[in-house]
């Protein structure tokens, strides 16, 4: 697989203090890969930079192996969706999406025909004469899709392009885009702050935090082995426990793990709900404190000497289970980070 | 009766007080369009006793009428083009460009309107004795632009405020020329507010009389400085008669523009920000 986009060792200090720092992402031809963070990560500085609308300090930009740095954005092969306001009001649908077809002098009715094309891509046939307005807010970010699909580029650029839609309509355009991913083998680099939209739709992952990256990998090795505390957090539902690591095991109240990573000091230790397990007489004592319907599994707030834990149950214990019943569980699997947890904020928290 | 009918019986008190409203607004218009009209018309007549377009023949066979007409017009026109060509680029340039002192200087465009216009006319006088610019059409231009500058700045710079960054980087963005951005995205997105600046421009410059009175004499009248001395010197038949004339031009472009003159784009521009 060739290399479409290369970012090496970018570096954008705001006079602020804030920026990004010693960034490296590859993506692959064909590749959907996934900023990811909360806001003020530089998620989006590093999205804008590629696009020609942030100037980097340092570092270089590759596209297609050839540095596009000193280019205006108007010349780089790359087309951008933004989160809203991409199109202009005081056109129709068909000069929005023939402005750039115009630009570059293309024949009459090879526009027409283009521009039907891309509309019939996003599903969308036949609002040539519309204006902007008269569409959903839905339709408005397909039509903008279109757009930047118009301008053939090499490298697709999406800056929250579904944030601004309700959940529904957000659940069924990410599905379109990766089925139009798919089709047009784009290369895509897409920035969200939504950890289930990046988990759902991108080939790799790149975890953003204060301007530096936490870990880049596949959705399943990011949810499965998060490399960092703030991965974990931030990824997923997750619970938190504090102990204390005495290199080759950690100690979590009275219950002792064994570890390969040889820590020493306080540690949290992760969870998963979907880790914590029923177990038989050996296991944790827990208290059923509420139980949350969530569709075809329920969340339980247990109660246990660690504090509050949060755990899955499936269907057929749904039915076993009462609120304020004791149970036994055990932890399936933990993950183990030094020292103990500064943010305090809830991943609902993050998402909103 | 129909109308009256129905009005809901809450809303009695609105629909009375509009009444109202249009008797205040609209009577004085009705008397005058009465009065420009009438030729014998003595106080206790409801209505003119006889009708004439005597005053309208004097009005507009009088050559030095005539010629203000066409004089008022010719500068109104230059003064709107002038102050587009000066403001619109200053107004683009408060919108887009955080500069130091910025909202000090946008503050300063209210100045003029602050101090009593004769006392700033007078001491502009002053200065322009020494420039030789007394009795000069571009004497009067420039006296007319002060009172512009705030409109032709303030609303058009709101205008293109509301023109979001994402929409002129997505238009870069699809290969577009920061000229091209400009000419074909961001100001037929602020047109209306433009549009609206121009018209109030346009017809503060044809009502100006008191600057144009003093800078202006003896060489060039104005439609409003003719009107002081006709209604001085002649009936008021006369002064009606040219009033119409001079609110002709403000109804016909209002309507003209009604598509774009909203209190939005208004209350927009005298947003500080």
């Amino acid at each position: 697989m060739t290399i479409q986009l290369a970012i090496e060792n970018l570096t954008k200090l705001y006079p602020t203090g804030e920026g990004v720092r010693n960034i490296d992402i590859n993506v692959r031809q064909g590749e959907m890969v996934t900023l990811l963070g909360p806001s003020g990560c530089g998620k989006t500085t590093v999205l804008r930079s590629v696009g020609g609308f942030v100037d980097p300090s340092g570092g270089d930009i590759k596209i297609t192996n050839q540095s596009v740095l000193h280019l205006p954005p108007e010349k780089r092969p790359t087309a951008m969706v933004f989160q809203s306001y991409n199109l202009w009001p005081h056109m129709t649908i068909y000069d929005n999406l023939a402005f750039s077809l115009k630009i570059r002098k293309k024949r009459k009715e090879e526009i027409k025909q283009k521009v039907s094309w891309a509309l019939d891509l996003v599903r969308l046939p036949g609002v040539e004469k519309k204006y902007p307005a008269e569409l959903s807010g839905g339709q408005q970010q397909r039509v903008a899709l279109a757009r930047a699909l118009l301008l053939e580029p090499k490298l697709l650029l999406l800056d929250e392009p579904f944030s601004a839609l309700d959940a529904k309509l957000r659940h069924e355009l990410r599905e379109e885009l990766r089925e139009i991913q798919a089709r047009q083998q784009l290369t895509m680099l897409f920035v969200t702050h939504d950890q289930e939209e990046a988990l759902s739709i991108s080939d790799r992952i790149v975890v953003m935090n204060a301007g530096e990256i936490e870990q880049i990998g596949t959705p399943k090795e990011i949810y499965d082995q998060p490399s960092s505390l703030f991965v974990a957090e931030f990824i997923g539902k997750m619970n938190f426990l504090s102990g204390l690591a005495e290199g080759s095991h950690v100690k979590i109240g009275s219950l002792q793990f064994p570890t390969i990573e040889q820590l020493y000091g306080p540690i949290t230790a992760c969870v998963r709900p979907e880790d914590i397990v029923l177990a038989g007489a050996e296991g944790i004592e827990a208290k059923i404190d509420k139980i949350m319907m969530l569709g075809h599994y329920a969340e339980a707030t247990l109660h246990t000497l660690f504090g509050k834990v949060k755990m899955f149950i499936g269907r057929e214990e749904m039915e076993r289970l009462q609120l304020h019943d004791s149970i036994k569980i055990q932890f399936s699997k933990i993950h183990v980070f030094k020292g103990t947890k500064i943010h305090n904020h809830t991943r609902e928290e993050i998402v909103c | 009766m129909w109308y009256i009918k129905s009005v809901k019986k809450g809303k009695i008190i609105e629909f009375v007080i509009l009444i109202l409203f249009c008797i205040f607004f609209l009577g004085p218009l009705l008397n005058l369009l009465l009065l420009a009209f009438s030729g014998k018309w003595q106080y206790p007549a409801k209505l003119p006793s006889s009708w004439s377009l005597e005053w309208w023949s004097f009005v507009l066979s009088d050559d030095e009428v005539l010629h203000s007409i066409l004089l008022s017009f010719v500068i109104a026109i230059v003064v709107t083009l002038v102050s587009i060509i000066i403001c619109i680029p200053a107004a683009y340039a408060f919108a887009r460009i955080q500069f130091p002192l910025r909202r000090m200087f946008l503050f300063s465009f209210l100045l003029t309107n602050a101090f009593p216009k004769m006392g700033l006319y007078v001491s502009i006088g002053v200065l322009f004795y020494q420039f030789d610019l007394m009795n000069t059409f571009i004497g009067i231009v420039l006296i007319h632009i002060i009172n512009t500058l705030m409109f032709m700045t303030w609303i058009p710079s709101a205008a293109f405020k509301n023109v979001h960054k994402a929409q002129e980087e997505s238009a870069q963005d699809a290969g577009a020329s920061p000229f091209r951005v400009f000419w074909h995205i961001t100001l037929p997105m602020a047109a209306p507010g433009i549009v609206v600046a121009s018209i109030f421009t346009f017809l503060s410059s044809l009502d100006e009389a008191q600057g144009t009175l003093l800078v202006g004499i003896p060489d060039f009248k104005t439609m409003p400085v003719i009107m002081y001395s006709i209604i001085a010197d002649y009936p008021s038949t006369a002064g009606a008669v040219f009033s119409i004339i001079l609110t002709l031009p403000t109804i016909i472009l209002l309507l003209a523009a009604r598509r774009f003159v909203g209190a939005d784009a208004l209350a927009s521009g005298f947003n500080m920000k």
